[in-house]
């Protein structure tokens, strides 16, 4: 029962945030909804019992995704101005769509689905289950190779975005610690022979 | 005798090959030297050979000399088929072939293109020969296209003349005409008989009579009428009937001794030549005698009529020389072949003379071809005057000359004929008597007679021409009188052709005419009494009253008969039917399919219209990139969306 | 009514609509297109789990952690192109966008 409510609930506020980042005028105020949407949907989660994803949607996607959207925003600077115009004029469009396919997935999860006993929630699992423990039994057997292709995705993305976005500025004085240390001596020290002076 | 055959066939082609591409090498003497003695072989072994069939009784040679193709069951072969007719033409075309080489000396000595001439004749020599040699169609058909061809290529001689380069391109292509005809004629005996072979197609002949095919749907036709028929129309384009003549008064565009050798005397008669020697076929079917008859009529007649109305003396004997055509192949049609052949030697040899005639007079009036400006030359040159009287006695038929014994022949032969038209090519070739003495006096008194109408300075310089342009007129002036009284009864009536010409019994018209034929000088006091004499002496006459008692007559009848004379003049508008609406209507179909077919509809909607299209079609769908993301982004969630209830409604 | 798995794919339904919405209603703010989708991976994840939660499979839960890296990846590298964007063309008006036009 309270797990019924508590769904409900929690239902309602990710979708409350999911229409405040739509039509959030502020784009910081969007990119908050956002989070709120994301912590909720953590809980969510959590009833569904896949408690790992839950705290790893915590920590890497609002610790760092949405983070990093709050840096971009906050770096830009928006003509807010400009931005509240034209904001209804494709709404009825939108919504028409956007309604269009909440039919028809509801049609097919609803009237489709009569044949599955899906209603019914399987049993909890015991206190001692380690969802954690369960990933990793898995992942690391299963899914080792794609594990390891994930790790280097993430490699080339942050290659990418770093290549992308790096700025050289003209003038600035770098070590350069290659062509320290391939330094000879015969470029640095020139030795010459000379007369010595006499004394007057 | 194999060897004599193809001495006398391939003798004119070495000469005539080693004079064209060597003439330069050789100079003119060489090239008129050596294809004389080249000609001149042909002509002596011709004789012999005929001698040999005629006097010796040689048998009849039919062989093959080289075979050119077998292909699946059609075999294209070399052969000769030498009998009494095949020797008999030889002996005409290399006789005649002979004279004019001689004469050409003389008519083109100032011309420079002296050894392509004597190449060319030789080449035609050659042509011919193997024309009338053949035994099989396969040869006729090459043999036909040859003589064609070198006839092309003499009317554009001086092919520097936009008249002649005309002139030749017509008889071309008025020949193809006739050739189409013919080649359908080929192809349907060979789809019938399975054979080019004149004699396995002669045998299975009569097999044919029953057989009909169907051209249109619902319509059946005699085959043996269908190929019959098909064959003529090759030989109305050769030899000039109505409606194919159109070619042959413009081919005196060429030299006039080629008008003599192949206008007049051999490759016009190949026609005829043909005809008669498929006479085992012509003879199984009356309705393409019948055709043929009513052809060779209405060409006799109303081709003569032609001849009085023109002022260019080698156009008179031309439209004469087509309605002589006529009357050979109304012969023909009557079934009197033999009579048809006759004639056809006799004719070659007076038509031959008066068109040497008139290149000599041509020559000495200094290529004056008018015959209003002629006049009183008989004076000046007696040789060319008297060979033209014995020339033009012989054509009008004046009882002795040779003329006389095969027209005359010719006229009784028809008049006893039952075949369908008979009646009518009776009274066409018999009134054509008339206006043949009336167009040939017509041409020897404004010539010869009267008024001297030339320029003085052309006056001045007449003179009679050399001896080797005279010395041919005496040679064909002789046959043209006396070969008529000796050869008329072995030819005729003495079984001369034996089995080279068949004839059916009930249609054996010159069989009949035999049992009244009482040899020559009977024909003649029986030919004085006849109504064709008459009408020749009236024509005569004629001539004399209007062109030189009372010169000026001719131009007020001609006004008062204005219509008519219209008609004549302008050739019954042959000549602009054909440009008109035959010539212009093909290059009409060819520009519009140039114009509209190729140009708008294959380049521009086709290959052009293509890539317009396309073009067309890019820009409209280049309007979709906007550019902006969220078009993108839009468009793939509604097609989701649209996708997603498709695959829904589905089921 | 008890919670099935039913509610939850409704759900993720309705984030996913929103989020599609949210793509065509706004047209002045890339950021607000970016998090959008952010959104829309979220609904996707919420499908992964509901189903492997109730058909007993962590098949699902491991798809939802690469997810969660790609996602991450992405709207990394995707913000670095809106900051070179906006280092160019000095606004992030997505009508602004429109170099790709054909």
């Amino acid at each position: 029962m309270f797990q019924d409510i508590l769904f409900y609930w929690i239902a309602f506020v990710v979708v409350v945030a999911a229409l405040g980042v739509i039509s959030a005028r502020n784009p910081i105020h969007s990119v908050m909804f956002l989070v709120l949407a994301f912590v909720s949907s953590a809980v969510l989660w959590m009833l569904l019992e896949a408690e790992f994803l839950a705290i790893v949607l915590v920590l890497v996607y609002v610790g760092a995704v949405m983070v990093l959207f709050l840096f971009v925003v906050m770096m830009l600077d928006i003509n807010i101005q400009r931005l509240r115009e034209g904001l209804t004029r494709y709404a009825p469009l939108g919504i028409g769509v956007a309604l269009v396919v909440i039919l028809e997935i509801a049609h097919v999860v609803w009237f489709k689905a009569q044949g599955f006993s899906l209603g019914v929630a399987p049993e909890p699992a015991p206190a001692d289950y380690s969802n954690t423990e369960a990933l990793g039994a898995v992942l690391y057997t299963e899914y080792v190779y794609p594990l390891e292709l994930a790790a280097v995705l993430l490699l080339v993305a942050i290659i990418a975005a770093i290549a992308l976005t790096m700025r050289r500025r003209p003038g600035l004085k770098k070590q350069d610690i290659a062509k320290q240390i391939a330094v000879r001596a015969e470029d640095r020290v020139r030795l010459v022979k000379m007369k010595t002076e006499k004394d007057q | 005798m194999e060897d004599i055959y193809l001495t006398i066939v391939l003798a004119p082609l070495l000469a005539a090959i080693v004079a064209g591409l060597f003439g330069r090498q050789i100079g003119r003497a060489g090239a008129h030297w050596l294809t004389i003695l080249a000609v001149a072989l042909s002509c002596g072994l011709s004789i012999y050979v005929l001698m040999g069939i005629v006097v010796d009784g040689d048998p009849v040679f039919n062989g093959t000399v080289y075979t050119w193709a077998d292909i699946d069951g059609l075999h294209m072969e070399v052969g000769f088929l030498i009998d009494r007719l095949s020797a008999l033409m030889m002996a005409v075309v290399s006789f005649i072939s002979l004279m004019v080489h001689i004469y050409t000396i003389g008519y083109m000595k100032d011309d420079p293109g002296y050894q392509r001439f004597f190449s060319y004749i030789s080449l035609f020599t050659f042509s011919m020969l193997m024309l009338v040699m053949s035994n099989n169609f396969v040869q006729l058909f090459f043999g036909w296209e040859a003589v064609g061809l070198v006839s092309y290529l003499l009317i554009g001689f001086w092919y520097k003349r936009p008249t002649a380069i005309f002139a030749n391109l017509k008889a071309f292509l008025v020949n193809r005409v006739g050739d189409f005809g013919f080649i359908l004629g080929i192809a349907g005996i060979y789809y019938y008989t399975g054979s080019m072979d004149y004699w396995q197609v002669f045998q299975q002949a009569p097999a044919l009579t029953s057989q009909t095919m169907q051209i249109f749907p619902g319509m059946d036709w005699q085959v043996l009428s269908v190929i019959c028929i098909c064959l003529f129309i090759g030989a109305m384009g050769k030899s000039a009937q109505v409606p194919l003549h159109v070619w042959l008064p413009d081919s005196m565009e060429g030299p006039t001794p080629i008008s003599a050798l192949i206008h007049a005397a051999t490759m016009v008669t190949a026609g005829i030549f043909m005809v008669a020697r498929m006479s085992p076929l012509f003879e199984l079917s009356t309705t393409a005698l019948g055709f043929v008859l009513v052809i060779g009529a209405l060409t006799a007649f109303f081709m003569g009529l032609l001849s009085i109305v023109q002022n260019d003396i080698k156009r008179v004997v031309a439209y004469s020389t087509i309605s002589q055509l006529g009357y050979m192949t109304v012969a023909l049609g009557a079934s009197a072949y033999a009579a048809g052949i006759f004639h056809l030697t006799t004719h070659a040899f007076f038509k031959a003379l008066l068109f040497l005639v008139a290149g000599s007079v041509i020559i000495a009036m200094h290529h004056e071809q008018d015959l209003r400006k002629m006049g009183g030359l008989r004076k000046y040159m007696p040789v060319t005057y008297w060979a033209a009287v014995v020339g033009s006695l012989a054509l009008i038929g004046f009882p002795g000359f040779s003329g006389f014994f095969s027209k005359d022949a010719l006229i009784e032969a028809v008049h006893l004929s039952q075949a369908p038209g008979a009646g009518l090519a009776y009274w066409a070739i018999l009134l054509s008597v008339f206006v043949t003495a009336l167009y040939t006096f017509r041409m020897l008194f404004l010539t010869f007679h009267g008024k001297e109408r030339m320029d003085r300075h052309t006056r001045e310089q007449l003179k009679e021409s050399p001896l080797v342009v005279t010395v041919p007129l005496v040679l064909l002036a002789i046959p043209s009188a006396m070969i008529g009284w000796y050869t008329i009864e072995p030819l005729l009536f003495g079984g001369f052709f034996g089995d080279s010409i068949r004839v059916l019994p009930a249609q054996d018209v010159l069989a009949r005419l035999g049992q009244d034929f009482h040899g020559p000088a009977a024909f003649v006091l029986h030919g004085i009494k006849g109504p064709a004499f008459w009408l020749a002496i009236g024509g005569v006459g004629t001539a004399w009253w209007v062109y030189l008692k009372n010169p000026g007559l001719s131009q007020k009848i001609a006004r008062r008969l204005k219509h008519p004379y219209e008609l004549l003049v302008n050739k019954y508008y042959f000549d602009d039917f054909n440009e008109k609406i035959i010539a212009a209507g093909g290059r009409g179909v060819g520009r519009f399919l140039w114009r509209i077919g190729d140009e708008k509809i294959i380049d521009g909607g086709l290959v052009n219209g293509t890539a317009n299209g396309i073009a067309w079609i890019a820009q409209r769908v280049r309007g979709i990139q906007t550019g902006y993301l969220y078009h993108y982004a839009f468009t793939m969630i509604f097609g989701f969306a649209v996708l997603a209830g498709w695959l829904l409604l589905r089921g | 009514m008890s919670i099935g798995l039913t509610h939850y794919l409704l759900l993720s339904a309705i984030l996913f609509s929103i989020s599609v919405a949210g793509i065509f209603i706004n047209r002045k703010n890339v950021i607000v297109l970016l998090m959008c989708i952010e959104l829309m991976v979220l609904a996707v994840n919420f499908n992964f789990i509901a189903f492997s939660h109730y058909l007993g499979d962590l098949s699902g839960q491991i798809f939802v952690f690469f997810i969660l890296t790609v996602a991450a990846a992405e709207s990394a590298i995707g913000l670095a192109i809106l900051i070179l964007l906006f280092r160019n063309r000095s606004s992030i008006n997505v009508e602004d966008m429109d170099g790709m036009r054909g």
